[in-house]
């Protein structure tokens, strides 16, 4: 298991570089400024150790003219190396943020496409929190870290490498002495960094469950307050605080030493250089200045260590998430549609159910044999306890699922053989999962006809009876509806919804009527404008109210998933069946 | 700040260990040069081996107690920074459990959440970051000016002109920066919500086939923060480049100066004084980098804790009284006396001059619209809100004589929207009752008409239930909540629209039972449908937070426009 959790996050920074190919040709220029950067900023203590010797010629014996001038060359040379520098990595990470932002932009983009990809059977079975994470926090994570680790591996890496062949260059002896408490340090640091790590997800898990339990707790202060239970709450979260803080103490505190652990171990490489270089430099084996020199190079050796330490938590998070982006990125797309997709030639509204089969699961069968055809113009009412699975129609129909055995056909048309967005233009569907997005009132009905004209909104408006209160909003149809319209009611939600599907007129109707949860008067107003639209046009209904199942032409009564009864109001009452039952308990009070 | 600094106090002790052991740190570090321009002017060319090791050997001395402060350090600090979030947070905690709806529809309950759990650890990570710096740069700051300027008050002026032009150019980048990671916050906010919307409205978006259309908006604002992020990043990524200028040119001008001096000024300058001091100047303008990163930090953890202050200063706006009289012998009466109810802020009453008298054994029930006022009514009677005029009485106490505890201890509740807690199937009925007996449990759940479906769950009563109940179906919640309410043997019951995710089958089963529970009760129903009230002894219709009409059923369908209107449309002719 842990193996394969490794080997996919492996893959997942392969990918992620992969998506950098497009702009390869500024990356590849990024790395070479850096490395030449890097080279410039190694080379400065050089500069600065011979300017040093010059300066103590001249400290010692005042005028020595040409001392001077080379002291002022050395300085002169430092000055451009620094200079240098920070002019190429600067250009460098300029050119790295490009191409990082640029990668996030098409991941991000990739993501957003998948979205719309993805079968509505993704959507059921997995939870709308995993999947929210995965396309908003985990992109996030990726999009932050990204560039910061890029630019300081390369760093990293160069400074290593470059600065180590000086260091060679000076002292083969000083090297070994200065640098063999490094790999002594990384052992240490890599055990408290594993350890930490343990700590770390522990405080994780912890400030969750904390988290979890405010959130939880807070949104139902109401019930708290009335059952005069808020000691109990408080003693119980107490109690996952104070865990809390043990766990992010440990945690913090392992973290925290890092540093003076990885600085520290250097410092003493530093006083081990300091006594090995000053024997040396007695027995005149090194300049004063070289000693200056390589402690400084000591030091810019072990900086670019301990930063990569520090950044590893940060790499490791951005494999994992990665490694869920592309997990979600390679879940399995709907079915293409067909190379010849067909159209009915004149749309009437005759929908046909032949023999089908369906379930959600690959080896359940939830419809085991529907066959009905419904003339154009008909109402269908879908009946049936809650929870008896009557939105399983409407994912047949639009297509959301296919059928496993059987066809429908639209005005003689199988719906397989059609392309997707024209079937299900011929939809017009008002759900009570009212779904309508952050943006004005005119955006959201226009999104059933994006080329609508403002007075065709609001004449759908004034159809769908929402002309009267969206007047009554500050803004009117300029009122800005907050994230999921919680800004205005429910049954309110719905005639926004029915004014959205007035405006793309579709010749069928798939209606879900309001329920308890609207007041009685809007839940009179969405009945008429719901009527008002269904008129003489295919529709189906799933029903609450017994004036629309006894009208309807066709009522299919659900159950359990399944169709179980088909017929109309007189012939099932007088089949005295599951219907009949159901309709004489839900009105013989 | 503030609320930070009052925690700390509890810390003093912590505090000034992490002074010390900080300035250990420092001095190990500082000292370190200061032994090896040692070395460098005596040692080497003295040829003192016995120096080299004595000197060497005190460098390994300085290393091992700067490992050791520095841990030390670490400790404290983690301890100091965690302690002030868990105080803080449970303050926090405390002070929202006691906070009337009036609080919590004030602050919303979503953004108490955010200010217990994001701005407190906020403030921790603040501190933990920073309480290091904020004590080690003043400490480096100051050592580093002394020792340089013990070494050469000359050189050192150096430091007059790099750091205010160190200090300048931080904070003209930082001048740039700020505001545009606040604007960054903004959209990726932004990118997020259009993520969440498309999540949430799949099937409406395939159903309208807008797909292009939401391709494009959502390739508009991803396109709008590479952008600002661009900028952003490529203003940050300024900040070390132009640092290592200001170094590097600060060393030059040092050792230029020491030339100069040195050859026009007959000062006498060792090259070790000289190397020595450029390390103290780098420390020293190190300290000033490091503060100047506790100010970019500074700003948002402040804002942070600000919030987190404004919870901790407001009151709950409905207390216990000081001395409660709620000495009564009746049992089951509910009073409404003139009873208005205007909310904050709120131009109309949201409801206006209501009164009734309910007796043990009676039901009453309100109907009407949805925002005309029903759950207000009956969020009085526990004092989740207090009537703006006229008076609630529970058995004939006014509802703010009594003890809130033994106010609620008479009442069940079960609220509009039925929230379960994290726990088990008994843990969450025991909440309505602590010493509930099993049988009483299973009472409550029968009665709740949930015992089919809690005994079909592994485990019984004690399946497991998710955060929000989450795992029970909606109709399965209502119905344990009605449960939890049950199980406390109250004298009013309050049922807020708790019927509605039932189907009818089970709504009348339901009612049946409590009716037997009920005898000595009184019982206010919210409701939306008529076959749930139709049977109750007293029906008041409201209607824009006014009474439209109050009676039975035969009686208002007489007499009540608004009711007939709501009747007929839900019940069919025959059944009227």
């Amino acid at each position: 298991m842990k193996k394969f959790k490794k080997s996919s996050k492996n893959n997942a920074y392969k990918r992620l570089f992969s998506y950098m190919k497009p702009y390869r040709g500024k990356l590849i220029l990024a790395i070479i400024l850096i490395m030449l950067a890097n080279f410039a900023y190694a080379l400065a203590p050089l500069f600065m150790g011979n300017a040093t010797n010059f300066l103590a010629l001249v400290l010692e014996n005042g005028r020595a003219a040409q001392a001077g001038a080379d002291f002022i060359k050395f300085l002169v040379l430092m000055g451009l190396a620094y200079g240098i520098n920070s002019l190429f990595s600067y250009i460098g990470t300029c050119l790295i943020v490009g191409v990082t932002e640029n990668t996030i932009y098409d991941l991000r983009k990739k993501v957003d496409q998948k979205l719309s990809k993805l079968p509505l059977n993704y959507y059921d079975t997995n939870s709308y929190g995993d999947i929210l994470s995965r396309i908003t926090n985990d992109v996030d994570t990726v999009s932050s870290s990204l560039q910061q680790s890029i630019y300081q591996i390369l760093n990293a890496f160069f400074t290593i490498v470059i600065i180590f062949i000086i260091m060679l260059n000076i002292s083969g002896l000083l090297t070994f002495v200065g640098i063999a408490v490094i790999p002594v340090a990384l052992l240490i640091a890599s055990k408290i960094a594993k350890k930490s790590k343990v700590q770390f997800d522990n405080q994780q898990k912890k400030t969750g469950e904390l988290n979890g339990y405010v959130e939880e707790y807070y949104s139902g202060h109401n019930v708290v307050t009335v059952f005069g239970r808020e000691d109990t709450v408080i003693e119980n979260f107490e109690k996952t605080n104070d865990d809390l803080f043990e766990a992010s103490k440990d945690g913090q505190f392992l973290a925290g030493t890092l540093m003076p652990i990885m600085q520290n171990t250097t410092n003493l490489g530093y006083a081990l250089v300091c006594v090995v270089g000053a024997i040396i430099a007695i027995s005149g084996g090194l300049s004063i200045g070289m000693i200056q020199s390589f402690t400084l190079y000591l030091r810019q050796f072990s900086q670019p260590i301990t930063q990569v330490m520090q950044i590893t938590n940060v790499i490791q998070a951005t494999g994992s998430a990665a490694a869920r982006i592309f997990e979600f990125l390679d879940e399995k797309e709907e079915v293409k549609d067909t190379e010849n997709p067909k159209f009915p030639e004149k749309l009437k509204g005759e929908v046909e159910f032949e023999h089908i089969k369906f379930g959600y699961l690959p080896h359940q069968t939830l419809i085991h044999d529907l066959h009905i055809k419904i003339g154009a113009g008909e109402k269908t009412a879908i009946v049936g306890p809650t929870g008896a699975g009557k939105t399983t129609l409407i994912n047949l129909i639009m297509r959301f699922y296919d059928v496993k055995g059987g066809a429908i056909r639209i005005d003689g048309v199988d719906i397989r053989d059609m392309e997707r967005s024209r079937l299900r233009e011929i939809f017009g569907m008002v759900l009570q999962d009212t779904w309508l997005y952050n943006g004005t009132i005119m955006e959201n009905i226009r999104y059933g006809k994006l080329n609508a004209s403002d007075e065709e909104v609001i004449e759908a408006a004034k159809k769908a009876r929402a002309d009267a209160f969206i007047r009554t909003l500050p803004g009117g149809y300029n009122f800005v509806l907050q994230e999921g319209a919680s800004n205005i009611a429910q049954g309110q939600r719905q005639l926004l919804t029915i004014a959205r599907a007035m405006l793309s007129s579709p010749p069928i109707l798939i209606l879900d009527e309001a329920t308890s949860s609207v007041d009685t008067r809007t839940e009179v107003m969405i009945q008429e404008a719901m009527s008002e639209m269904m008129k003489g046009k295919t529709s189906f209904v799933i029903a609450h109210r017994l004036s629309t199942i006894k009208d309807a032409e066709n009522i299919l009564y659900m159950q359990d998933g399944d169709i179980l009864e088909v017929g109309n109001h007189e012939s099932l009452m007088a089949k005295d069946g599951l219907y009949a039952k159901l309709y004489n308990s839900q009105f013989a009070d | 700040m503030k609320v930070v600094f009052k925690e700390l106090k509890a810390y003093v002790k912590e505090l000034i260990l992490i002074v010390l052991t900080v300035l250990g740190t420092t001095l190990s570090a500082l000292g370190l040069p200061l032994l090896l321009s040692r070395l460098i002017d005596q040692a080497i060319p003295n040829k003192d081996m016995a120096m080299v090791f004595r000197v060497g050997g005190f460098m390994i001395a300085l290393v091992i107690f700067g490992l050791f402060c520095g841990v030390v350090t670490s400790r404290l600090s983690a301890t100091v920074s965690m302690g002030v979030g868990r105080s803080l947070r449970s303050k926090l905690f405390s002070k929202v459990q006691y906070f009337s709806q009036q609080e919590i529809d004030k602050f919303s309950a979503s953004s108490l959440i955010t200010r217990t759990n994001n701005d407190i650890s906020q403030v921790q990570v603040f501190l933990n970051q920073c309480l290091r710096i904020a004590v080690q740069a003043p400490i480096m700051c100051i050592c580093g000016v002394v020792l340089a300027i013990s070494s050469s008050p000359q050189l050192s002026g150096v430091l007059v002109i790099s750091i205010p032009l160190m200090a300048v150019v931080l904070v003209a980048i930082a001048k740039i920066a700020v505001p545009l990671s606040t604007k960054i916050q903004t959209k990726i906010d932004r990118i997020n919500l259009v993520m969440r919307e498309k999540l949430t409205g799949v099937r409406v978006i395939r159903a309208f086939g807008t797909v292009d259309f939401e391709t494009e908006k959502f390739d508009k604002i991803n396109r709008d923060y590479r952008k600002t992020n661009k900028k952003l990043q490529r203003t940050t990524n300024l900040v070390m480049p132009v640092l290592i200028v200001v170094l590097s040119l600060t060393a030059a001008m040092v050792m230029l100066m020491a030339a100069n001096q040195s050859l026009n000024k007959g000062m006498d300058y060792t090259i070790g004084e000289v190397m020595a001091i450029i390390q103290y100047i780098m420390q020293i303008m190190m300290a000033v980098i490091m503060l100047t990163l506790v100010f970019v930090m500074l700003p948002r953890a402040s804002t942070a804790a600000n919030r987190a202050k404004e919870v901790l200063e407001s009151e709950p706006s409905i207390k216990n009284p000081e001395n409660p009289k709620d000495n009564t012998s009746k049992r089951g009466y509910l009073t409404f006396k003139n009873v208005s109810f205007t909310y904050p802020g709120a131009d109309k009453p949201a409801i206006k001059n209501l009164s009734f008298e309910a007796k043990p054994g009676e039901t009453t029930a309100i109907i009407g619209g949805t925002g005309m006022g029903k759950s207000t009514i009956v969020n009085l009677i526990p004092r989740l809100y207090d009537c703006t005029e006229g008076q609630v009485l529970v058995d004939g106490v006014d509802v703010r004589d009594y003890d809130m505890k033994t106010l609620r201890e008479k009442i069940g509740f079960v609220p509009q929207k039925a929230v379960l807690f994290r726990g088990t199937i008994d843990s969450n009925i025991q909440f309505g009752d602590r010493n509930a007996s099993e049988e009483r449990i299973e009472e409550a759940v029968k009665i709740a008409q949930s015992y089919d479906f809690v005994m079909k769950k592994e485990g019984a009563f004690s399946a497991p239930v998710s955060q929000g109940g989450t795992n029970c179906s909606g109709g399965q919640r209502q119905r344990l909540a009605i449960a939890r309410a049950v199980v406390r043997k109250p004298e009013i019951y309050v049922f807020d629209d708790s019927f509605s995710a039932l189907d009818f089958k089970t709504d009348k089963s339901l009612r049946q039972a409590l009716s037997k529970e009920t005898e000595d009760a009184t019982v206010v129903i919210v409701a939306q449908r008529i076959s749930t009230i139709m049977e109750a002894d007293r029906i008041i219709v409201v209607e824009n937070g006014e009474v439209a009409g109050m009676g039975t059923h035969q009686e208002l369908l007489k007499s009540c426009d608004v009711y007939k209107e709501i009747v007929e449309s839900q019940l069919s002719k025959e059944e009227r």
